[in-house]
């Protein structure tokens, strides 16, 4: 019996890139953005738990020795740290993977941090499905474990454009942030398009008469992706692009959400607490009563693997979300 | 009551050791009657404790801390960081006894809208760093205090108080680890050896000894020391000066439950220890006979 050959896509590197062919990127907007903000800004100072070079916070480490801390892999003390910091007037921005961040340092978060309402930014790489290693990186849930934090700020930032306006934005809001970091080379989107960051507002990338994506992360980039290929169907679909999940926009959602278009939330996060399920209660606790379709990760552990084979496994590919609204069209 | 004084420590022409040994000892006396008044009103608190403690207390609000009692906010204050939230009774005693707070304002400790609620939030009470409580939580939060003021060039002293079983929590060891790191010279730790939590016997909960060789072990200048007895205290804390400019400090402290007082020292060892109505005006006798002794 033989077995036919087949190109077999592997895992990549720890940190997979998501770069769509032809994409234009950006090396590093995190660590750049942060690394220009402190030259303006001297109470800026950076942290990280033994993930610097992996968080390009190793670009501002390299500009700014004197304001980098390594804290080693101790995350509990890396939050701890950064809110005494704070606590003497310094605006730390503290950077590890997503899943440490959250799942293994909440408690240094809530209570050093959130409750005394300090100015600490937490920066958390590999949210959501962006590393095939597996549920140990994969912060599938961060967003839903944080949201029940009173007073922090969460931001899904799409790309480049996202990350380099939001560090001085958020270094500018008084209380806790959190961060979805992409790093490395990351995709440059959103300079296409008349858009600021702004925190807490939503922006309407592109407008549809048929259909509104609601997006937010990387997965703008994929719904904007996805709106192009969709009109040669002869579907027109709009897209709003929601960077902060919390607070949330809720009047350009209620604005969404009372159009008689279809309206799909798209995000790359479990279908469990995310962007969707903020959608949702908040239409819901509005009086407004509709369907969504979501498109966001199952309420699983995920598998290994690479990157595109499991975003296009688990609905995060254009290709599958071009199918999907098109089957909730019944086109 | 004179506060604390807004003075250089190493003064030359300061108070003889045997003045700051009284000047300690009276104020530990009266926080320990704060404790038992501020217990009788709840009829709770972590008095077995707060009365084991005060002496540390006092060294520290009385001998040690530079602060300024009418502004807590100083920006060059030496930082306390009370991990052990529940412990707020004892250091609501201290700082009524500092002036940052009036000791009248004692007698509202647990009540509706009281700045000084039964857990220490720094939210409610001038003087209150941090909201301590959930434990392991203090020494990370110095770490970065002490990084951040040694970052500003600031010279206050970060100092957290921290109980036997806090020693128990993984974060209180990643914390001390990263002070060594950093040599944090600066920061000062203060273990409060009751050994005693909240299941019992701290030897019998979670073998923490020998705690000197763990902090030396970690890169602590270690001292240990009989944490009711003031002259031992203040010599513990004056050696400290003895440490190498940029190695952090640790002082433990080994205290009674109860201490000053015969029937509560005397009494089966337990968290939250039970005090009879009235019992609570045999132990304000009982502490006043022992210091008249």
């Amino acid at each position: 019996m033989s077995t036919p050959t087949r190109k077999r896509l592997t895992t990549s590197a720890m940190i997979a890139s998501f770069v769509d062919e032809g994409q234009r990127t950006t090396p590093a907007p995190f660590g750049h953005a942060l690394s220009r903000l402190a030259e303006e800004r001297p109470e800026i100072v950076g942290l990280t738990a033994d993930l610097g070079k992996y968080t390009d916070m190793h670009v501002f480490a390299q500009d700014h020795p004197d304001r980098f801390f390594q804290m080693g892999m101790s995350e509990q003390l890396l939050l701890g740290a950064a809110a005494g910091m704070a606590e003497v007037g310094l605006v730390p921005f503290a950077s590890t993977y997503s899943v440490f961040a959250t799942r293994r340092a909440y408690d240094f978060l809530c209570l050093d941090a959130a409750e005394p309402g300090l100015n600490v930014n937490i920066v958390g790489g590999l949210p959501g499905l962006t590393t095939g290693y597996g549920p140990s990186h994969q912060a599938t849930e961060d967003i839903a474990i944080l949201r029940g934090m009173p007073g922090l700020t969460i931001v899904d930032p799409c790309d480049s454009v996202d990350i380099e306006q939001a560090v001085p934005a958020l270094a500018e809001v008084a209380g806790p942030t959190y961060l979805r970091l992409l790093r490395g080379k990351v995709p440059t989107v959103l300079d296409e398009y008349d858009y600021t960051f702004e925190v807490g507002r939503a922006a309407e990338l592109r407008t549809g008469r048929d259909v509104t994506l609601v997006s937010s992360g990387l997965m703008t980039m994929r719904a904007l992706s996805a709106a192009e290929r969709l009109a040669e169907h002869r579907v027109d679909v709009g897209v709003l692009h929601v960077p902060t999940i919390k607070p949330l926009d809720t009047e350009a959602v209620l604005r969404v959400g009372r159009s008689d278009r279809l309206v799909v939330t798209v995000e790359n996060h479990s279908v469990v607490g995310g962007l969707g399920e903020a959608v949702a209660s908040c239409l819901a606790f509005n009086g407004v009563g509709r369907d969504l379709v979501p498109v966001a990760l199952p309420d699983e552990f995920l598998a290994a693997g690479a990157l595109p084979t499991l975003h296009d496994r688990y609905g995060l590919s254009t290709d599958r979300l071009v199918r999907r609204v098109l089957d909730a069209l019944e086109v | 009551m004179t506060a604390t004084q807004d003075v250089d420590r190493a003064a030359p022409a300061g108070p003889s050791f045997e003045d700051r040994v009284r000047r300690v000892a009276d104020a530990a006396h009266r926080m320990r009657h704060h404790v038992l008044n501020m217990g009788e009103v709840q009829g709770q608190g972590y008095v077995g404790q707060a009365l084991g403690v005060a002496d540390v207390l006092a060294v520290a609000y009385q001998d040690q801390l530079r602060l300024r009692p009418a502004d807590p906010h100083w920006d060059e204050r030496d930082r306390f960081l009370l991990s052990i939230g529940h412990y707020a009774i004892a250091l609501y005693a201290a700082l009524a006894e500092a002036g940052v707070i009036p000791v009248e304002e004692l007698e509202t400790y647990g009540s509706d809208e009281s700045r000084l609620p039964m857990s220490g939030m720094a939210s409610y009470t001038p003087g209150m760093e941090i909201s301590g409580g959930s434990l392991g939580h203090g020494l990370g939060v110095g770490v970065g205090m002490a990084l951040g003021l040694r970052h500003r060039g600031v010279a206050s002293r970060v100092v957290n108080l921290l109980s036997d079983g806090e020693l128990d929590e993984g974060s209180t060891w990643e914390a001390a680890m990263g002070a060594a790191h950093h040599r944090l010279g600066n920061l000062t730790a203060v273990v409060d050896m009751n050994a005693l939590q909240a299941d019992g016997p701290t030897a019998g909960v979670l073998a923490i000894e020998p705690v000197e060789r763990k902090w030396e072990a970690f890169g602590w200048h270690t001292v240990r020391v009989d944490g009711n007895d003031v002259p031992a205290l203040l010599r513990a804390f004056d050696s400290l000066a003895e440490a190498d400019a940029d190695t952090p400090r640790v002082v433990i402290c080994d205290t009674r439950i109860g201490s000053g007082v015969p029937l509560l020292e005397t009494r089966e060892k337990a968290h939250f220890m039970r005090i009879d109505e009235h019992e609570w005006q045999i132990a304000r006798d009982q502490l006043d006979q022992g210091a008249q002794r």
